[in-house]
């Protein structure tokens, strides 16, 4: 168990911008379906399971939520805590464990790089890629693909 | 002055823009298929506020449906806040159930997460949460200022709803709490009810940070205010309801009363007028469990009666 390395998110997002700038020149070869992400997946079960408890959804937002993996949140809330966190920080459902987005906010202050991109408003999550590799996924840009009819709030009329 | 414009033109919105201080009371779901027990309530409600919250399964009890109370309420001219939480239902029923609301003349609409449901009485359940507040306060903005649903595909006719959210400024991360408020803007949000209130001071601290941010500008906020009715009833909620704030001192002061309950009025009154004073606070959110007789007592002795003034009828246009 590797959890110990969530409280050096400093650290983690160096190694989340190094693991990118290595995998690059091999990502002609990152394609779904065949040998190669089942060997990452079976990397990520491993990996990004000892450090972050992840949970597959084979959308990787680390670097946006603190380097806490939000989909441990019981309510797989990946825009920020709920109303429900107890007074000493506590989730509501699960009361043994530490609310996520408490740790999120806490890790997201020692994290020059990406600390600021908690603030933005993350699209719904696409159930289809459960399962499947997060770095393949973010090389094909299917972890990137919005709903067809989603539109960033820039574009939204505002009244 | 440019005329104001308005998502809805639902009257909750017109008193907000109107810059009037606005009262919205929870109704409480029956257990039970009878409409009657919806129009008993709204009945004591209607007259002291301006709109109606119908909650959508809160505590992840099961009651009679938002949706469904909203029909009934809007068929007999009353003005419904339709909750929708995400726990219950996926996106394809939330945007179906969206547009049949707005179909039923619902001009309201405050999007929630939900409560998970281990706090119900039906703990067995699967909990959905397949959007968060956030992508739900968007995907209704789509749907309304795009006039599609999340796939894309083109609606005939938009949902004309004012879209609200909730916070909680009562519970941790607080640091995060303004910055979240300001993300549930950018989500879409156009009002905010919050949770119950007893904690004047942190409330103080919570929009002090929203001012200087400048949400009070951009978003109508409303306090969530509610009596308690003894000390032992404040401590079980707070043990008991998640996000529920009460410090000590309001239940000491419960415990040393001698009448309990008219001590919990006039502490909810006391509240509400603090709340008042806070700038960039433009409205309260009553919140009493089967209570509806004391919530309207709590809103004439805060003196925000009455609620209808002359020219509230007039037209409105509506921006499309």
């Amino acid at each position: 168990m590797l959890r110990w390395l969530q409280d050096y998110p400093r650290f983690l997002e160096v190694a989340y911008d190094l693991t990118q700038r290595l995998l690059r020149p091999f990502r002609r070869w990152l394609k779904p379906g065949g040998a190669v992400e089942r060997l990452f997946v079976g990397a990520e079960q491993a990996g990004k399971g000892a450090v972050f408890n992840c949970q597959m959804c084979g959308q990787c937002v680390l670097h946006s939520t603190g380097m806490t993996c939000p989909m441990n949140c019981p309510k797989n809330l990946r825009n920020g805590p709920c109303g429900g966190v107890r007074a000493d920080g506590r989730c509501e459902v699960k009361p043994e464990m530490r609310c996520v987005w408490v740790q999120a906010w806490e890790r997201s202050q020692h994290m020059p790089a990406y600390g600021h991109e908690l603030l933005n408003v993350l699209p719904p999550v696409n159930r289809r890629l459960q399962g499947t590799a997060a770095w393949i996924n973010d090389f094909t840009g299917a972890a990137q693909q919005n709903p067809a009819g989603w539109i960033d709030i820039r574009d939204i009329q505002t009244i | 002055m440019p005329p104001v414009k308005y998502s809805s033109g639902s009257r909750l919105e017109r008193v907000l823009k109107s810059g009037r201080f606005a009262v919205t009371a929870e109704l409480n779901p029956p257990d039970s298929a009878d409409p009657q027990a919806v129009y008993d309530r709204a009945l004591v409600l209607s007259t002291v506020c301006d709109a109606l919250n119908a909650t959508d399964a809160s505590g992840a009890n099961c009651h009679m449906s938002s949706v469904g109370i909203c029909a009934l309420l809007t068929r007999a001219g009353y003005e419904p806040v339709y909750q929708m939480s995400c726990r219950d239902r996926n996106r394809i029923a939330m945007q179906g159930d969206l547009l049949g609301a707005a179909a039923m003349g619902v001009k309201n609409v405050l999007c929630l997460t939900g409560d998970g449901v281990q706090t119900g009485d039906q703990p067995e359940a699967k909990p959905v949460f397949d959007l968060d507040s956030l992508t739900l306060l968007r995907t209704v903005r789509i749907m309304r200022d795009h006039g599609q649903f999340l796939s894309g595909r083109k609606l005939d006719v938009p949902p004309r709803v004012f879209v609200g959210a909730a916070e909680n400024p009562f519970v941790p991360p607080f640091d995060f709490r303004p910055l979240r408020l300001q993300k549930k803007w950018e989500a879409g949000a156009e009002f905010i009810q919050t949770q119950y209130c007893f904690d004047v001071p942190r409330l103080q601290a919570f929009m002090q940070r929203v001012r200087d941010l400048g949400l009070h500008e951009k978003l109508f906020i409303l306090v969530g205010v509610g009596p308690l009715r003894s000390a032992k009833i404040a401590e079980w909620m707070r043990a008991n309801v998640p996000g529920i704030h009460i410090p000590d001192a309001v239940v000491a002061r419960l415990k040393g009363a001698q009448k309990p309950a008219r001590e919990g009025k006039q502490l909810c009154v006391e509240i509400i007028q603090q709340v008042r004073a806070i700038p960039g606070v433009a409205g309260v959110h009553v919140m009493a469990y089967r209570q509806e007789e004391l919530v309207a007592e709590i809103i004439e002795a805060a003196g925000l009666l009455p609620r209808r003034q002359a020219g509230d009828a007039a037209n409105v246009k509506v921006s499309s």
